[in-house]
């Protein structure tokens, strides 16, 4: 089997290994701990490499199978880094039938990645998300923070410029 | 009790039944693929759907419990139709190399599949690519056949305690593996091979070394003798279409001489060499304080989990070897040197109820004479296999005995394939010792025998008072570790199995179906064989053994000498794999 | 804020917001001006955050900090229109803000009093007069009951929500209601859950509270996870204490006193809201060991989902809560019996949740003569798709699509023609325009294939192709199955790759019957209530659109024009001037021609991306 490590060397910090640790003994007698930890983990890290996960499993005394289990069925966690700019298209219905996956694909063909990866630069990723409930904008994509309605397929240039 | 209609017929059912339950007793068997009894009743593959009257859609049997007034549908045409489709769509996610796969015959899944009579393509789409994973030494992982009951995953988890596998990501790309899609071999996998005799398909198969054999055999310049465990005796026949509970010995050993190994012997021998050690170990550990409780070190799946998850018990660990790997030190050593061979010409091969065998005999300080103690081990399954693949009509041998020296045990030894045989094995001989060697030692140690996952008991034995732990499973170790580690149990001896219900449960056992193995308790049946030859036999104690008694006055000189010591005991090291 | 402990400081506290609350409620001039923005997420996402950054800095320079108050509300409704904001006492309605025109606005309307007519919601002006917002189109058939304090109260101060009448449910079931009281209540009052299936909410209780248990939990099903849905987002973020205060009367009913609120980790603005209304519950009172003084205890704790559509089903939600893989589990056992963590549980929608206070106020019967015989009250919709007043709306249960649609929603843009309208998601169906004329009610969108599901409402015009349509929400459901059945995991991904030879020209007839099959197979072997409607799409379109699905099998036509692989492009000799500008713009060199003649498309060449048509000045090129 192919082992999964990210292609990215980790380089996590002993200040941010810390902070995991407050947030693990925090939450660690909580019932159904491992989704609030694993969500602040990604807040820290900014994914969940092997190490980070290993880290929560060992502290919580469960099986690593058992995070990486829970790590892959949800879409937000990661196990890999994002780009510096995250590129999130709403493919929701009132997106979708306003067109946001003309748009989607035109990202893809313009970073020349697909759905959930990251730029060889590690500038830009790519995701394409559920409803981020602005339907009143639809087709709707996010950069970060950024939110960016109304949108045609000829912005996507105009936008991807602005990152540049 | 509650009354319920089942296809119109009145019955009685006790409360708390499951539909799968209540039919079964009507006479009625609905089929299942990924319900196991106690530890994986999740509902998911929805082939034992049913219809209720009054329920929305159809319902899963294998966790719907019945009440008052019930009634249900087994055999409708939608029933019919659904289990069918069901089917369908499974082996349109399926590999199917029918043909060739190991578990042909064997297989849950197309065994349905042909009372369903199913179109075999119906559904054609994608499958997700997917690798083989043979990393681990005992066995292969081909999720082409995988067909997601998530048997193993319950095995893994909630039998052994474990939880290397389990199943990542989700929808249609839901893989069972490990984290990370490492290997196994990364994993602290303990090689127990419960998952292999879970899995309903051949997604999940031991590493197949029938060939090994044959090679060896066929091979003129070498000397090949076998071991068979206690425990394959109680299960091989099952391969033959013989009832579960069926002792099989004699043909076993008839059929062994007919695939042409050079000597056939018995792992008995070696069980009662392990407890002349392991008893006068303990009593040793006893008498000058060294490290108690003492654990028995026979089962290699133990051993494994022992150094990866509780390395703090390592001292605990009897440095005895196991049987199979005693049994091994001395064919490379006593009994080279009685037939003037050079070990390296004699291929020693054993025979076990178990896959972490494959990875015991690549352990490290297992090679008594410089080379490996055996060389290949097979399973009770691929036994089956060289016999059928060699034409040998197995119910039709007769009953045979095994050559001599190495091929006598007793009635202790063959119990060692269940939970508590080695314990009580061992309290035998050491009664004996404690008694000051009288004849009328006591020989039944009935508190410690049965299937439950964790026994105790307190003997009395020779004015000390002795406390026994016994446990199999690994989930029950555990438990039994845990409390020990807490102060909150007291021990002197414990027998820890990593198979439930021992070696005659072990992962290298004939697999048996789920519509079996969840309405009979397989382990106590294959027990049984055992504790009746036991019962039967003249010699009921390890030191009775005569072959065993000639290696000492020939070899050893006696129990835990120097020499005993480098040839029959091994030594451990904490393990730091992916847990 | 201090302890709250009896009712009258409850109402000192409902006095003194009132002061400020009432200016918006009936207008009284006081000679102060709320100036409410939008602090929803359609709103923020098209920058009121920067709106009410430029009134807060031009306010300040025309010195009206003392006679102008800048209130972040939740949504308004009118996503369509954002940023939006409103002038009390009066009422005016400003859409579509730009920071340019605030200047204007304060220096004109809140200094001088004369609103900036431009600028305001064109349907609110009506020659000299500025009609009120509850008089237009959008508003005058709304009834707002669940969203009666969104876009009228500052969700981030309890005070605000008190005095809207705020925990005084709360109070009076503590005080002089029994547990059973509470349930007859709502069993009265005939509120049915706004999640999806419409289970009898009262029922609901009856049965967590007969189960015994020495620990019981009541759930919050935010997890809103159906695309084109956020009426639970705008209730959490405009008016959270509604439900608080519901699941604290929810844990008295049932006899728990623990609760947890499962919020869509995409919604940071109503997760924020929430942390902040809890806080301030808890520093009131509201929340914790002995509320009103009662010795009655109930907490509050928040868990975000990160991203499966499964964890809106309740038993995935309560194992992803438990920390697991959000798989469903089979049921029975039902979740009044063993739920969250093995123990009786209750889980209700936010929506529903936002009813319940307004029952114990003004009574079961208040409620149930709203709506239609076996659908009481109102219900909120998530307009979206092509119409023109995206947005949300509450109407009494019974209102007809038409009503919804042509006279609230503004009808369809661009003069195109009605198609269909999408109700329940990606669990719901298409609904066509011979039942546009249809009360929506539970059992009546049941009954012609659809469901209410949450109440996204998604329209689509004569460009939609219901295949395609149906194809996007197998896609959806394939993503987002979890995987553990088999029905859902294998037999969902294969009607998407049927869906996908249909939309592709390659399927026979036979394929189609296969769909079909699927479709009902897996309606009856799936695990969860998702699994079990997933094929619900398809069959609604099948029911009502057959005929486009026969027309790409068997002609291989899309007859919307969406699906690109049944789409040809054609030059038309006669209107071709041979300006060869297609022939440029073509990405793969598909088009050639020699100049002043008349071109023509390679179709094994073209991609079908309509750039040519786009291009061409002589409207030369179509598609068929």
């Amino acid at each position: 089997m192919a082992f999964k490590k990210s292609a990215v060397p980790f380089s996590g910090t002993p200040e941010q290994e810390e902070r995991l640790k407050a947030v693990i003994a925090e939450h660690k007698d909580d019932p159904g701990a491992l989704m609030p930890i694993l969500q602040k983990a990604q807040d820290i890290y900014g994914y969940l490499p092997i190490e980070v996960q290993t880290m929560i499993a060992d502290a919580m005394e469960i099986p690593l199978e058992k995070v990486y289990g829970v790590v892959t069925f949800y879409a937000q966690f990661s196990i890999n880094p994002k780009g510096q700019y995250k590129i999130s298209v709403c493919l929701g219905t009132a997106c979708y039938v306003k067109g946001s996956g003309d748009i989607f694909n035109k990202l893809q063909e313009k970073l020349g990645i697909g759905s959930g990866e990251i730029t060889p630069d590690g500038k830009f990723s790519l995701d394409a998300c559920r409803c981020i409930g602005a339907c009143g904008l639809a087709p709707v994509l996010t950069v970060n923070e950024d939110v960016y309605g109304r949108l045609t397929v000829d912005d996507v240039d105009k936008i991807l410029e602005k990152y540049n | 009790m509650v009354n319920i209609k089942i296809n119109g017929v009145d019955y009685s059912v006790p409360e708390g039944s499951t539909i799968l339950e209540a039919a079964r007793t009507a006479g009625i068997k609905i089929p299942t693929l990924c319900y196991l009894k106690d530890i994986n009743a999740i509902g998911a593959c929805r082939i034992c759907v049913v219809e209720v009257k009054g329920a929305r859609s159809l319902v899963a049997s294998c966790v719907y419990p019945v009440n008052e007034g019930m009634e249900v549908f087994t055999n409708t045409p939608k029933v019919i139709e659904s289990r069918k489709t069901t089917l369908e769509l499974i082996l349109s996610n399926h590999k199917k190399e029918c043909l060739s796969c190991v578990r042909s015959g064997s297989c849950e899944l197309q065994e349905l599949c042909n009372e369903y009579g199913v179109e075999e393509n119906r559904f054609e789409g994608e499958n997700p690519a997917v690798e083989l994973d043979e990393s681990a030494m005992h066995m292969t992982r081909d999720n082409s056949k995988c067909i997601l009951c998530r048997r193993c995953v319950a095995a893994c988890g909630v039998t052994q305690g474990i939880g290397v596998i389990g199943a990542n990501e989700r929808g249609f790309a839901t893989q069972i593996a490990s984290p990370f899609d490492m290997g196994l071999a990364d994993t602290a996998c303990v090689s127990c091979g419960q998952c292999i005799v879970a899995c309903p398909t051949g997604a999940l198969t031991e590493k197949d070394d029938t060939q090994k054999v044959l090679d060896a055999i066929s091979d003129p310049d070498k000397f090949v003798v076998v071991q068979a465990a206690p425990a394959v005796r109680a299960s091989l026949g099952e391969a033959f279409d013989l009832p579960v509970g069926t002792n099989v010995e004699g043909k076993m050993i008839a059929a062994m001489r007919r695939l042409g190994f050079d000597k056939v012997f018995d792992t008995n021998f070696s069980a009662d060499l392990t407890i002349m050690e392991e008893a006068h170990e303990f009593l040793d550990r006893v008498q000058n304080g060294g490290t108690l409780p003492m654990i028995t070190s026979c089962s290699p799946g133990w051993i494994r989990y022992c150094e990866n998850y509780f390395p703090d018990f390592i001292p605990n660990l009897s440095t005895c070897k196991s049987p199979q790997q005693m049994f091994g030190a001395v064919v490379k050593t006593y009994y080279a040197q009685k037939l003037g061979k050079n070990p390296e010409d004699i291929v020693s091969v054993s025979v076990m109820p178990c896959t972490a065998k494959k990875y015991e005999v690549n352990r490290d300080d297992q090679s008594a004479a410089g080379v490996p103690d055996v060389d290949i081990t097979i399973t009770t399954r691929e036994l089956s296999r060289l016999i059928k693949k060699a034409g040998i009509m197995f119910k039709d041998l007769p009953d045979e005995e095994c050559d001599s020296p190495l091929g006598t045990g007793t009635g202790a030894a063959v119990i060692f394939g269940a939970t508590g045989g080695v314990m009580e094995a061992a309290l035998r001989t050491a009664a004996w010792k404690l008694t000051g060697e009288k004849a009328d030692s006591p020989i039944e140690f009935k508190e410690v025998r049965g299937v439950e996952g964790i026994k105790e008991a307190t003997y009395n034995v020779g004015g000390k008072e002795v406390k026994v732990a016994v446990a199999s499973g690994l989930a029950n170790a555990k438990a039994l570790l845990k409390k020990i580690k807490a102060g909150e149990a007291e021990y002197h001896f414990i027998e820890i199995m990593a198979c439930p219900g021992g070696c005659v449960n072990g992962g290298g056992q004939i697999i048996l179906p789920a519509s079996v193995k969840n309405f009979t308790d397989i382990r106590a049946d294959r027990a049984k064989v055992l504790y009746d030859i036991d019962s039967a036999n003249k010699m009921r104690c390890s030191h009775e053994n005569p072959d065993v008694k000639a290696v000492y006055d020939e070899f050893f000189g006696e129990p835990n000498s120097h020499k005993a010591h480098e040839v029959l005991h091994t030594s451990y090291k904490a393990q730091k794999l992916y847990r | 804020m201090n302890v709250i402990k009896t009712l009258d400081e409850l109402n000192a506290v409902k006095a003194k917001a009132a002061e400020v609350v009432n200016i918006r409620v009936d207008g009284k001039d006081s000679g102060v001006k709320d100036v409410l923005v939008c602090g929803g997420t359609g709103c923020t996402s098209s920058g009121s955050m920067n709106i009410i950054k430029k009134l807060e800095e031009e306010i300040e320079r025309n010195g009206l900090k003392d006679k102008v108050n800048i209130i972040k509300t939740g949504c308004f409704g009118l996503c369509a229109l954002g940023p939006i904001m409103i002038v009390y006492p009066e009422g005016t309605f400003y859409s579509k803000m730009e920071v340019d025109h605030i200047p204007e606005i304060v220096e004109s309307h809140l200094k001088n009093g004369v609103p900036v007519k431009k600028y305001l919601y064109a349907e609110t002006v009506e020659g000299d007069t500025i009609k009120s917002l509850n008089d237009t189109a959008f508003y005058a058939k709304q009834h707002r009951v669940a969203l009666r304090n969104c876009g009228l109260i500052s969700p981030e101060h309890i005070e605000e929500y008190i005095a809207r009448d705020g925990y005084q449910a709360l109070h009076k079931v503590l005080t002089s209601m029994s547990q059973d009281d509470v349930i007859n209540c709502l069993l009265a009052s005939g509120l049915r859950g706004r999640g999806g299936a419409g289970f009898p909410t009262g029922r609901k209780w009856q049965f967590a509270k007969a189960s015994v248990n020495d620990q019981k939990y009541v759930c919050c099903n935010a997890d809103e996870g159906d695309p084109g849905a956020f009426m639970d987002r705008s209730v959490l973020e405009g008016d959270p204490h509604s439900v608080i205060e519901a699941m604290a009367i929810a844990g008295y009913a049932i006899g728990a006193n623990q609760g947890y609120i499962y919020v869509r980790a995409e919604y940071p603005i109503a997760v924020e809201r929430l942390e902040i209304a809890i806080k301030q519950a808890e520093e009131a009172g509201m929340l914790g060991d002995d509320i009103f003084g009662t010795g009655f205890k109930f907490h509050l704790g928040l868990r975000l989902g990160a991203g499966a559509f499964v964890c809106g089903e309740e038993t995935a939600l309560m194992t992803s809560i438990e920390g697991n893989r959000g798989e469903p589990r089979c049921r029975p056992p039902f979740p009044a019996v063993k739920g969250l963590f093995g123990k009786p549980t209750i889980l209700n929608n936010v929506e529903t949740y936002a009813n319940v206070c307004q029952i114990i106020l003004k009574g079961p019967e208040w409620f149930a003569a709203m709506g239609t015989e076996k659908s009481k009250g109102t219900k909120v919709f998530a307009l979206g798709g092509k119409i023109h007043n995206t947005g949300l709306v509450e109407v009494p249960m019974g209102t007809t699509l038409r009503t919804v649609i042509e006279e609230i929603g503004g009808g369809i843009p661009n003069g195109k023609k009605f198609k269909a309208a999408q109700t329940g998601g990606p669990s719901g169906g298409c609904i066509p325009p011979q039942h546009l004329d249809i009360p929506i009610d539970y059992d009546n969108l049941i009954a012609i294939g659809s469901m209410m599901g949450s109440g996204g409402l998604i329209v689509m015009d004569e460009d939609n192709c219901m295949v395609d349509i149906a194809k996007f929400f197998l896609e959806f459901t394939v993503d987002e199955s979890c995987g553990k059945c088999t029905p859902c995991r294998i037999g969902t991904k294969r009607m998407y790759e049927i869906l996908t030879k249909i939309t592709e020209g390659k399927a026979t007839m036979e394929d189609l019957d296969k769909l079909e099959k699927l479709c009902y197979y897996i309606k009856d072997n799936a695990l969860c209530g998702l699994g079990q409607t997933a094929p619900n799409p398809v069959l609604s379109t099948l029911r009502y659109f057959r005929d486009e699905y026969i027309a790409h099998v068997q002609d291989k036509k899309c007859p919307a024009g969406v699906c690109k692989s049944l789409l040809a492009y054609k030059i038309d000799p006669e209107k071709c001037k041979g300006c060869s500008l297609c022939a440029k713009k073509c990405p793969v060199g598909a088009i050639s021609g020699e100049l002043r003649n008349p071109f023509t498309i390679d179709t094994n060449k073209c991609i079908k991306c309509g750039v040519c048509a786009s291009n061409c000045k002589f409207g030369a090129i179509s598609k068929s």
